[in-house]
């Protein structure tokens, strides 16, 4: 019984001797990647502030003007005028669909029209109602 | 273990034969046999005591090891801790009210030699030369071979200059990480922000510490390591501050003027949405100060805070409010304003010497900016009032305004009180105050009659001041100052759908001799909007306008101030999203037409 005891207990000695050994070794990889990992953390800061430098730079007001004038001809872009607010009731509703388009075949060749013009105006909607 | 007997049979019965005592034997065995435990325990105990000194040993040991271990080592941070409770020792940013930065720190690098490790002194100085094109080459060469160990050369640079350096190759020149202050939008908001520079420098890291404005007002918070990463944000509206500082500045150059400043502040809060000086300068690359002249005429001078002027008529309003503060007047009362008035050996004189009398409402004393009119009420009013009634609007004092330059701004207050200084203050002459101190006032005014402290930080909620008049003269004053703008002095300010009112000022500037120039004015526009319902006051000043579209130049406010601050509420307003009151325009009525 002893024998084997002693057996025993020298191959668990062993054993945690391996344990201890590779749990060293994977904690100082650990703590290698972490600092790794901090310093490309700083690193990413660094780069982030002088982005968010460099976006509030290219964005500065006096820029944004000059390209606002320079751009104009496609923009068309003007200092916000007070008379460029508005009420909601200026707002009018959206047109009634006239004809029920979703079922409606697709025109692609000429259609016959018969009928006769007149000098009489079609209804026209009124604040988008019908009369 | 063998016991041995304590009465052993053999030597019992010999002592028997010689007559002896058996249980002497006994006894001298028993003393024995306790002798022999003794000895063993006391072994036993010296074993156990042994080993407890030399765990005690061990255990100091231990300890004495690490503690030494701990002082003789370098410092080191802790590796496993867990990322985001680090301290940040960098400065905090500045932002605008909305988040825009305008302030921030980027990486750079300083230059410094080591002339004792260098190979070629001459050829580095005039390679650095031709790289930095302020450095001398001669004094260079002649400081790096003096012998000394160490020398700086440069506080910041571009990576495209670090490259050159570095291709210069020399062993003795090394660069030292910095952090430095940035201001991307360049002069915009110059004043407010004041500018940076580096405090104590070392080889690894250099301080970096605020030298005017808000920066060093506030450095302790901008440094406190605890709220770093945390941002300062100010109460300044970036695309407001464009904006006024466009039209400032366009004002200024169509006027002539020396220089500008514009104040828009938030009147409930306290909260300056702007704040303008011009000429302005650029805080990534801050100016010396003036060593000869006056300073006001440097670009660093904030003539918003500490440009202290006699603000001229702009104080009509405050004795007037006053009065009916102290139920003497409505503002209907007609009061004496027969033009000129003779006080002791003074005479005042109206605008071109005109005559607005005899009687003259106290609406018109405003609306017309009639001096005999207020003289006159003032007089009603007398000096101990009106002196109390000034302080409390906070024209004794320094305003509370968080820049480093705003204690020095003190007003000039006349000392002594006679009546002539009650008749020259009522019209703001002999009391000079800041453009800030106008707009604190006037603020007052707007608020319903609750004075309140300008803030430049963001988050101001209403404040609860003490109250400097009846909410009803605020109110009656504010109708007063609409009628300036309707029918008054201020006409040009009249924007549609915004309501203006305010009051116009225009002083002449002391000269040296003691006068004053009749050809240099302080125009002031100090006005507030909308007039229902008060929530800005903008307070414009120009120094030395001239307006020369006419036959002849006309310098009064009205010409000068007043169309600038009219135009930059036509384009502030909006920004702020402040929704006109304009009369709707007729709208296309279906009207009924036979064929």
């Amino acid at each position: 019984m002893r024998p084997v005891f002693f057996v025993l207990s020298f191959l668990v000695v062993i054993s945690l001797g391996f344990w201890a050994y590779r749990e060293n070794y994977a904690t100082q990889a650990a703590l290698r990647d972490m600092g790794r990992l901090q310093d490309e953390i700083a690193g990413l800061r660094e780069a982030l502030t002088l982005q968010r430098a460099e976006w509030a730079y290219l964005n500065r007001p006096e820029r944004l003007r000059e390209l606002a004038t320079l751009n104009f001809d496609r923009l068309g872009l003007l200092p916000l005028e007070p008379t460029q607010f508005g009420a909601a009731a200026q707002i009018s509703y959206p047109m009634p669909t006239l004809l029920p388009m979703d079922d409606f075949p697709d025109i692609t060749d000429p259609v016959d029209v018969t009928g006769q013009i007149t000098d009489e105006l079609a209804p026209s909607p009124v604040d988008g109602q019908f009369p | 273990m063998i016991r041995t007997p304590l009465r052993p049979l053999a030597r019992i019965l010999s002592a028997r034969q010689k007559g002896e005592n058996p249980d002497t034997i006994e006894r001298e065995n028993l003393r024995l046999r306790h002798e022999e435990i003794r000895d063993k325990s006391r072994a036993r105990a010296e074993v156990r005591l042994l080993f407890l000194s030399m765990g005690f040993l061990a255990a100091f040991l231990t300890i004495g090891t690490r503690m030494g271990m701990l002082a003789a080592t370098e410092p080191a941070e802790p590796r496993s801790a867990a990322a985001g409770a680090q301290i940040l020792a960098t400065r905090a940013d500045i932002t605008d009210r909305n988040g825009r930065i305008l302030a921030t720190n980027m990486q750079t690098y300083a230059l410094y030699a080591q002339p004792r490790d260098m190979v070629d002194p001459g050829r580095v100085a005039r390679e650095l030369a031709r790289i930095f094109p302020e450095i001398d080459p001669i004094a260079l060469e002649r400081r790096l071979t003096d012998g000394r160990t160490f020398l700086w050369i440069r506080r910041v640079m571009s990576p495209e200059q670090m490259q050159r350096v570095h291709e210069i190759g020399d062993p003795g020149l090394l660069f030292g990480p910095r952090e430095m202050r940035l201001y991307p939008n360049g002069t915009l908001a110059a004043h407010v922000l004041g500018g940076a520079s580096f405090g104590a420098e070392g080889v690894s890291s250099a301080e970096v510490i605020g030298t005017a404005g808000i920066e060093k007002a506030l450095d302790a918070r901008l440094r406190d390591p605890a709220q770093a990463g945390a941002p300062l944000q100010l109460s300044i509206d970036l695309t407001l501050q464009a904006a006024v500082e466009e039209i400032l500045g366009t004002g200024k150059t169509m006027l002539n003027a020396k220089g500008a400043a514009a104040i828009l502040m938030d009147v409930k809060t306290g909260e300056i949405l702007s704040l303008a000086s011009l000429p302005a300068f650029d805080p990534n690359d801050r100016p010396n100060p003036l060593v000869k002249g006056d300073p006001g005429d440097s670009p660093l001078f904030n003539r918003a805070v500490q440009g202290v002027y006699e603000l001229g008529s702009t104080f009509k309003i405050f004795t007037v409010a006053n009065a009916l503060n102290l139920g003497l007047l409505e503002p209907e009362t007609m009061v004496d304003a027969n033009a000129p008035r003779k006080w002791g050996r003074f005479t005042i004189r109206e605008f071109q010497n005109k005559n607005y009398g005899p009687l003259l409402s106290v609406n018109d004393v405003i609306a017309k900016s009639s001096n005999v009119g207020t003289a006159n009420i003032a007089l009603m009013v007398g000096a101990e009032r009106q002196a109390a009634f000034f302080q409390s609007l906070g024209f004794f004092e320094p305003t509370q305004l968080e820049l480093v330059e705003a204690p020095g701004a003190r007003p000039i207050v006349p000392k002594k009180w006679p009546d002539i200084t009650t008749i020259t203050t009522s019209y703001g002459h002999g009391i000079s105050a800041s453009p800030m101190h106008l707009a604190v006032a006037y603020a007052a005014i707007a608020n319903g009659g609750v004075k309140v402290t300008p803030t430049l930080l963001h988050g101001g909620v209403p404040q609860n001041g003490p109250r400097v008049m009846s909410e009803e003269t605020a109110l009656a004053s504010v109708r007063m100052l609409r009628s300036v703008v309707e029918s008054g002095t201020a006409t040009l300010a009249d924007v549609p759908g915004y309501q203006v009112a305010g009051k116009t000022g225009t002083a002449e500037k002391p000269n040296a001799q003691g006068g004053y120039d009749e050809d240099k004015v302080v125009n002031t526009f100090a006005s507030l909007f909308p007039a229902d319902d008060p929530r800005y006051v903008l307070v414009v000043t120009l120094d030395e306008p001239v307006e020369t579209s006419g036959s002849e130049p006309r310098r009064t406010a009205g010409w000068t101030a007043v169309p600038v601050a009219g135009e930059i509420i036509r384009r502030v307003a909006p920004l702020m999203g402040l929704r006109p009151v304009v009369e709707p325009p007729p709208v296309d009525e279906l009207t009924a037409v036979s064929n």
